[in-house]
């Protein structure tokens, strides 16, 4: 070895010798370099992996994400969960394992379990999914043969509250290690996208509504629709400066976390039927309120401006009459006020379809909400085929133009927000800001005029201490069996701002053939029907809403007076 | 001379791979704790993420509902309407200013108080 360091003898002292050590160098060398080359080839071989710190155990399944309130309550998550299934194959005795697992899950059928045990495939699904109790006792039987997938399922913890707006999954492509849950109705296939994307998986989705006044607002409206046994009925409530539907309701309504049971009948009538966002309905006389604005955006009257109002207005065939008696000639704030068919009609025409078409544009009464909700782009309003004259006039009081209450809680939040447009949004946080429909001024006059309904008009019952309600009423007579209107059948809705004087909500009632029996006659009215329930309604969420009542100033003395000396 | 030399890098190269094959197997045990620790981790996040569901589940609103129904004579709560809120000027509070003082703040500092009163709703009542 010593000898390797003094290379002097290799000069020197040729021979056998020297012969053997170069032979040992070269072995070496090539010892090395084949070392080196196996490596190499060892290294382009293998897939390139970093040292094992990170595993997939700590990533986990790629989730799909959450749906939350806007105070962050869990709307829709997500559960660990399993899918059984055999192998029947490796089955001992595929009888005696249909028996014990016919004992554990009885809602299977026995004889369709053994036929798929005894034939001929290698691969059966059992039951998906299957719950951590029923797993355990699967494994307790342990039977070979047996195995379990993981799979996901989706719960939506607010159960009959949010139903309408999460929507439903379905489980789409299924396999042993994994099950992709697809959006089928909702927020939940509006934003399904959104929602599988792996990278935003740790980010749920934050909607505007607010749980406990959604919660609020769904017990009064179904004690009022009981009360007034009404056949479905809707709220929404949305907040006018943003447009974010703060609690959208749909009664009836159903259990998301069910299985979907099949709804005979029409569609419309259905619980899964979202009345709120998807349903369309002459609204009646609440688009009197609009009317009355765009008259008076336009210049062609003010608030004072006397109309005459006959009690029978004729065009051509047709005639436009009253509910009750008005007065020959009528102010368009009393017009309004007392709600006069004519008086709306005269408005129109004064106005011109051309303009009354392009207010009405402006307002989106021609298109889609725009809500992220699957079921509301399809809810374009139901418009006269033909436009002519007559059909403004019918639709400047709410006839012939059938609009969902989204529709129109959108437009009366437009005009409450300044006359800046107000797009409706289920999803939380400022939007960006509206084009201008009507002028500041004419905002404010129809807010006074709306507060005067609930003062004096047909919204007595609504108002409610503190919060300087005012709307608009609306009686819209149902299409019945035989065609022409059934007056016996009506939807009555009622629209309002609140408060007034610095409008922060508008809340939209609307009930379906809703009957007020507690008088001598029956009544449909909405001023004894929808309108009770929306002042319930008030009552109710405003304080969860975090608003306190503006009470007007005391005028006699307190009872007790902390005056600190006697 | 040469000869300590080369026992001295002999010696220090035995002791760098005996250095370097202990490295190596406490990287690898530090390796198998780090995924035994980050398999807990997601076990854990699953138990956690199970746990809030269930949270969610208990505190769902129809079932809280139900439970406050059921317990209404024990409970004794009524809705919270606007009508009982008041200002705090309007509550008669004891004379004594230290007493004031102790409690002004300490109930609502919105000026604001609920006063427990029982109303039934407007239109039950009609």
């Amino acid at each position: 070895m010593t000898d390797f360091a003094a290379p002097k003898n290799l000069r020197t002292g040729a021979g056998q010798r020297a012969d053997w050590r170069l032979m040992l160098l070269m072995a070496s060398f090539c010892l090395c370099y084949a070392a080196v080359v196996l490596n190499m080839g060892l290294l382009a071989a293998t897939d390139p992996t970093e040292p094992v710190i990170g595993d997939a155990a700590s990533k986990g399944r790629p989730v799909r994400g959450e749906i939350i309130d806007r105070d962050g309550n869990l709307l829709a998550a997500n559960l660990p969960a399993w899918s059984l299934y055999a192998h029947p194959h490796v089955m001992k005795d595929p009888i005696k394992v249909a028996n014990a697992l016919d004992r554990i899950f009885p809602d299977i059928d026995r004889e369709t379990l053994l036929k798929k045990l005894t034939g001929q495939r290698r691969f059966a699904w059992i039951k998906r999914p299957v719950t951590p109790r029923e797993r355990q006792l699967v494994h307790d039987l342990g039977f070979p043969g047996l195995h379990f997938g993981n799979r996901e399922i989706r719960i939506y913890p607010a159960g009959h509250a949010m139903a309408h707006i999460v929507g439903s999954v379905r489980a789409e492509r299924e396999d042993v290690r994994y099950t992709e849950l697809t959006g089928s109705a909702g927020i939940e296939k509006h934003f399904d996208a959104r929602l599988r994307a792996p990278e935003l998986a740790g980010q749920p989705v934050r909607l505007a509504l607010d749980l406990p006044v959604q919660q609020a607002v769904r017990a009064v409206l179904g004690d009022g629709m009981e009360r007034l046994t009404a056949k479905g009925a809707s709220a929404v409530l949305m907040k006018v400066r943003t447009g974010e539907v703060v609690s959208m309701v749909s009664l009836p309504d159903f259990d998301p976390n069910a299985k979907p049971i099949f709804f005979r009948g029409k569609a419309e009538d259905s619980p899964r039927f979202n009345r709120a966002a998807q349903g369309r309905y002459e609204l009646g006389s609440t688009f009197k309120v609009l009317t009355a604005a765009m008259a008076i955006e336009a210049g062609v009257v003010n608030a004072e401006t006397m109309i005459q109002t006959p009690s029978q207005l004729k065009y051509g065939r047709h005639r436009i009459g009253e509910s009750h008696r008005m007065p020959a000639q009528m102010s368009v704030e009393n017009i309004v006020v007392k709600s006069s068919n004519v008086g709306s009609a005269k408005l129109a025409m004064m106005l011109g379809t051309r303009r009354f078409k392009e207010y009405l544009e402006q307002l989106g009464m021609f298109d889609p909400s725009g809500l992220e909700l699957a079921e509301s782009a399809k809810a374009k309003p139901l418009l006269p085929p033909y436009w002519t004259d007559l059909s403004s006039m019918t639709i400047s009081f709410g006839h012939g133009l059938a609009a969902s209450p989204i529709h129109l809680a959108a437009a009366y939040a437009t005009l409450a927000n300044d006359g800046l447009r107000v797009r409706p949004t289920l999803l939380a946080g400022p939007q960006e800001p509206g084009e201008r429909v009507f002028s500041k001024e004419t905002s404010r006059e129809m807010l006074r005029i709306m507060r005067q309904v609930a003062v004096r008009g047909t919204a007595r019952r609504g108002d409610v201490p503190g919060f300087e309600i005012g709307g608009k009423t609306g009686t819209a007579e149902k299409i019945g069996a035989r065609g022409g209107y059934d007056r016996n059948r009506v939807i009555s809705t009622f629209a309002s701002v609140f408060p007034t004087s610095d409008p922060e909500y508008v809340l939209i009632v609307s009930l379906d053939e809703p009957t007020d029996r507690s008088g001598r006659k029956p009544v449909r009215t909405a001023g004894r029907t929808a309108v009770p329930v929306a002042a319930e309604i008030v009552r109710r969420v405003t304080p969860l809403l975090d608003m306190r009542p503006r009470l007007a100033p005391v005028t006699e003395a307190p009872l007790t007076l902390n005056t600190g000396a006697e | 001379m040469l000869r300590h030399g080369l026992a001295m890098l002999a010696l220090t190269i035995i002791a760098i791979a005996g250095w370097a094959y202990s490295v190596n197997y406490n990287t690898m045990t530090a390796f198998d704790r780090v995924r035994e620790l980050r398999g807990q981790i997601a076990e854990e996040r699953e138990a956690l993420q199970v746990l809030r569901v269930e949270w969610a589940w208990l505190n769902a609103p129809d079932r809280l509902q139900r439970l406050t129904e059921q317990f209404a004579s024990q409970l004794q709560l009524v809705p919270l309407v606007p009508d009982v809120l008041s200002h705090t000027a309007i509550v008669p509070f004891p004379e004594d200013p230290a007493t004031t003082v102790e409690i002004a703040p300490v109930i609502d500092r919105s000026g604001l108080i609920p006063v427990p009163v029982s109303r039934p709703a407007a239109w039950r009542a009609e």
